[in-house]
C-alpha cells in the first residue's frame, strides 16, 4: 500500500498579466518512493509547477498537499522550513555557490535544517558517502565549486538534494547541459541514490527519451484540464 | 543566524577586489573625520595649556588676539614694544605676584628667540600648573648664554656647550645674522608640549648686546662692537615685547586689567588668555564647522559608495541568493546575510580608518611639535571619539540595509529560478 507524498487538487495558477492560466490541474499524485518522469514542452509550465510544489509560489485556487500538509495554509516561513526539511532541489544549471567548496555546497541543507542534519547522522560522513556514490573523486571535494565541469556540478547538486534523505526530490531538467552518454549515467546514479534514500523523485524534462527507467511517465499536457 | 556569518565572510572574500577599494574609501573617510576632530581638540587643549598659569598678558596696545599669538605662541611678528618702565610698574603693582618680561623678534634656524629673565624659569606654568624643569644644564647666567626648548635641541641635535648664532628677524636662512656674537648653550628644558619647546631663550641683556651696533633693524654702517667689549655698555633692557603676569589672587584680574589699560605712561593692552582664546575659537568656528561638514560628507559619500557596490553586486548574485533559498534560506536569512555583510565591511573600514588615524597622528606629531609646539593628547583612541565611531557604525548599518532590502525583495520575486 503506497501513500502519496504529493497531491494536487484542482490547482490553478496564473502569472500576473497572463490571460489564460499557466497551470490548471484537476488531480495529480506522486507516491512515496515513486520515480516519476514529467514531460512538457518548453514554456508549458514545468518550472512553474516545481516552484509551486517547492512552496515558493502559491496557487490562486486549489490545494497542494505535500506529506499531508496543505502548503497554501502554511505561512511564508513555514513553507521555507517545509522546503528545506522535506524537499531536495536540482536545477538545469548553476546549482552551486561558486565560492564554496564542493563539500560545503553539499552540506548547505544541513546547515539550514536541523531535521536534515539529524537524518544525515554525521553530515560530513553522509556527504562524503553521497559524493563517492555519485562518482566524484575525493580530490575534488575541497575545491571551490567554480572549478568543476558542468557534469560534475550536476552530480554535486544531486548529492546536495539527497543529503539528509528528504521525502521529495524535484529535478528541473538537470541533464540538459550534458551529452547523451553522461545524461544516462547521471540519471542512473540519481535514480539509484533516490531509491537508496527512499525519496520520491519528480523529474521534469522536455526530452521524452530520458523517461526510460522511471517507474511512471506523464505528460504535463495530459494533466491539464481540457479547455473546451 | 550564526551559521550565516561564515557564508557572509566567504561571499565577501569572493568579491574582495571590489570590496577592498570601497573599504579603503571608508577607512580614509573615517580617518579624515576623526583627524579633523583630533586636530581641533589638540589645538584647543594645546593652546590652553601653553598659558595655563598666566592671568594676564600685557603688551603695547594691540588686538588681544595678536598680542596672544606672538607673545605666547610665537606666531607672527610683534608690531610694537613697551617701555621698561611699564614692566617695572607691573612688577611693582601690589596685586601682581610675578611678571615675566619677553622680548621677541630674532630667530635661530626658524626657531623663535625669546629674551627673558630668571622669572621665566621661576614662575612660568604650563599644562596643569607644571613649572619648567631642565633636562640638562642650568638657566642662563651671563650675556651670551642660551637655554633651548626640548624640540630645538632635539631637532638640531644641540647639547650643552654648543655655540649658536642668532638671526635678526624670524626668517630661517636669508635673514641678517648676528654672527659676530655667538651664544653658548648652557641648558636644555624638559619637554612641555607647548611653544616653549621650540623657543631659544636668552637673557634680556643678551638681546640688548646683539643689537648694540644695530639701528632700525639693520647693522649700523661702519660700527662694529666686538663681543668681548659689550659689557662696557649699558645692557639693561630699554623695552620689551610683552609681559606675562601672574596675580596674587585671580579675583583681582578684572580690576588689574582696567588699571593696566588706563596706565598713564603709554597705551597698554592687558589680555585675559582664556577670553582671547575663546575669541579665537569663535573666529575659527565657521571654518571648523565647514571642515566638519566636509568630512561628514566625505564619510557619507564613502558609505553610499559601499552600499552602491553591494547593491551593484546583487545582480550577479541573484543566482547565489536563489540557490540559498532552494536549500532553505528564508527571505529574512537573505536580509540578515546582506546586512551582516554590510556591517562586517563597515566594521573593517572603521578598524582600518582607526589604524590610519593612529599612523597619521604618529606621523604628524613631530611636524606639529616643531611648527606649533602642539603635542597630541594621545595617539590611541580617546573617549570623546567613541560617539563618532558609534555614529559611523550606525550610518553604515543603515546604509547596508538598502542592498539587504533589495536582496530580500529579489529573493521573494525570483523564488528558486532567478530571471536575469
Ligand atoms: N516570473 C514570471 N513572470 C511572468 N510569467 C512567467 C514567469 N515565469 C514564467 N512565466 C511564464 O510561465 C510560462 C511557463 O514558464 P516555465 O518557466 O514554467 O516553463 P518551462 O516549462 O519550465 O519551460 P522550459 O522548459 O523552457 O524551462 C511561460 O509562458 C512563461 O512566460
Ligand atoms: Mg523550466
Amino acid at each position: 500500500m503506497s501513500e502519496s507524498v504529493l497531491s494536487l487538487e484542482n490547482l490553478v495558477f496564473r502569472w500576473p498579466g497572463q490571460g489564460t492560466a499557466c497551470l490548471d490541474i484537476p488531480a495529480f499524485q506522486v507516491q512515496a518512493g515513486e520515480q516519476l518522469f514529467l514531460q512538457g514542452e518548453s514554456g508549458s509550465g514545468k518550472s512553474t509547477l516545481l516552484n509551486l510544489v517547492a512552496g515558493v509560489l502559491t496557487p490562486a485556487q486549489g490545494r497542494i498537499l505535500a506529506l499531508g500538509r496543505d502548503l497554501g495554509r502554511l505561512g511564508g516561513s513555514a513553507r521555507d522550513r517545509f522546503r528545506v526539511d522535506h524537499v531536495g532541489l536540482i536545477f538545469q544549471q548553476f546549482n552551486l555557490i561558486p565560492y564554496l567548496s564542493v563539500l560545503d555546497n553539499v552540506l548547505l541543507p544541513t546547515r539550514f535544517s536541523p531535521r536534515r542534519r539529524h537524518r544525515a547522522g554525521d553530515p560530513v560522513r553522509a556527504a562524503a558517502a553521497l559524493l563517492g556514490h555519485l562518482d566524484l573523486d575525493e580530490a575534488l571535494w575541497s575545491r571551490p565549486a567554480l572549478q568543476l565541469s558542468v557534469g560534475q556540478q550536476q552530480r554535486v547538486a544531486a548529492a546536495r538534494a539527497l543529503i539528509g534523505q528528504p521525502e521529495i526530490i524535484l529535478a528541473d531538467e538537470p541533464t540538459s547541459a550534458l551529452d547523451a552518454a553522461r545524461q544516462t549515467a547521471f540519471l542512473d546514479l540519481l535514480r539509484q541514490e533516490c531509491a537508496a534514500a527512499r525519496s520520491a523523485l519528480l523529474f521534469v524534462s522536455h526530452d521524452l527519451r530520458l523517461s526510460a527507467g522511471f517507474s511512471r511517465s506523464v505528460a504535463l499536457a495530459d494533466l491539464q484540464r481540457d479547455t473546451p | 543566524m550564526i551559521h550565516l556569518l561564515p557564508l557572509a565572510l566567504k561571499s565577501a572574500w569572493n568579491r574582495r577586489a571590489t570590496l577592498a577599494l570601497t573599504l579603503v574609501a571608508v577607512a580614509l573617510a573615517v580617518a579624515l573625520l576623526l583627524g579633523v576632530e583630533r586636530l581641533r581638540q589638540d589645538a584647543r587643549t594645546g593652546f590652553a595649556q601653553a598659558v595655563s598659569g598666566t592671568d594676564l598678558v600685557v603688551g603695547a596696545r594691540a588686538s588681544p588676539l595678536q598680542l596672544m599669538l606672538y607673545s605666547v605662541y610665537r606666531l607672527g611678528e610683534p608690531t610694537a614694544t613697551m617701555d621698561w618702565a611699564s614692566v617695572e610698574y607691573l612688577a611693582g603693582h601690589p596685586a601682581v605676584a610675578w611678571a615675566i618680561p619677553l622680548s621677541l623678534g630674532d630667530s635661530h634656524r626658524g626657531f623663535p628667540v625669546v629674551a627673558t629673565n630668571q622669572a621665566y624659569f621661576d614662575h612660568f606654568r604650563h599644562g596643569d600648573g607644571k613649572s619648567l624643569s631642565f633636562s640638562q644644564g642650568r638657566p642662563f647666567a651671563s650675556v651670551f648664554e642660551a637655554v633651548l626648548g626640548a624640540e630645538v635641541a632635539g631637532r638640531l641635535g644641540y647639547a650643552s656647550g654648543h655655540a649658536i648664532v642668532l638671526n635678526h628677524g624670524a626668517g630661517a636662512s636669508l635673514a641678517v645674522g648676528h654672527d659676530d656674537k655667538p651664544f653658548t648653550v648652557v641648558g636644555i628644558l624638559a619637554r612641555t608640549g607647548t611653544p616653549v619647546d621650540r623657543s631659544v631663550h636668552i637673557s634680556l641683556e643678551g638681546m640688548e648686546a646683539i643689537h648694540l651696533d644695530w639701528q632700525g633693524g639693520a647693522p649700523m654702517a661702519g660700527l662694529s662692537i666686538p663681543a668681548q667689549h659689550v659689557t662696557k655698555f649699558d645692557l639693561s633692557p630699554k623695552s620689551v615685547t610683552a609681559v606675562l603676569v601672574g596675580l596674587k589672587s585671580r579675583a583681582a584680574v578684572f580690576s588689574v586689567q582696567r588699571q593696566v589699560e588706563a596706565y598713564r605712561g603709554e597705551p597698554l593692552s592687558a589680555v585675559l588668555p582664556g577670553v582671547a582664546l575663546a575669541r579665537l575659537w569663535d573666529l575659527m568656528a565657521t571654518g571648523e564647522q565647514v571642515l566638519r561638514v566636509m568630512s561628514g560628507l566625505v564619510l557619507a559619500v564613502s558609505l553610499a559608495g559601499l552600499a552602491a557596490v553591494v547593491l551593484a553586486s546583487l545582480n550577479e548574485r541573484r543566482r547565489e541568493l536563489a540557490i540559498l533559498r532552494s536549500v532553505g534560506a528564508r527571505p529574512r536569512d537573505i536580509l540578515a546575510l546582506l546586512t551582516l555583510e554590510g556591517l562586517v565591511l563597515v566594521v573593517l573600514g572603521l578598524g582600518l580608518g582607526i589604524l590610519l588615524l593612529f599612523l597619521l597622528t604618529w606621523g604628524a606629531t613631530p611636524w606639529l611639535q616643531t611648527h606649533y609646539g602642539l603635542a597630541p593628547e594621545s595617539i590611541l583612541l580617546r573617549g570623546q571619539e567613541l560617539p563618532w565611531l558609534g555614529l559611523v557604525l550606525a550610518v553604515g548599518f543603515l546604509s547596508s540595509l538598502l542592498p539587504a532590502w533589495r536582496a530580500y525583495r529579489l529573493s521573494l520575486a525570483d523564488g528558486l529560478t532567478p530571471r536575469i
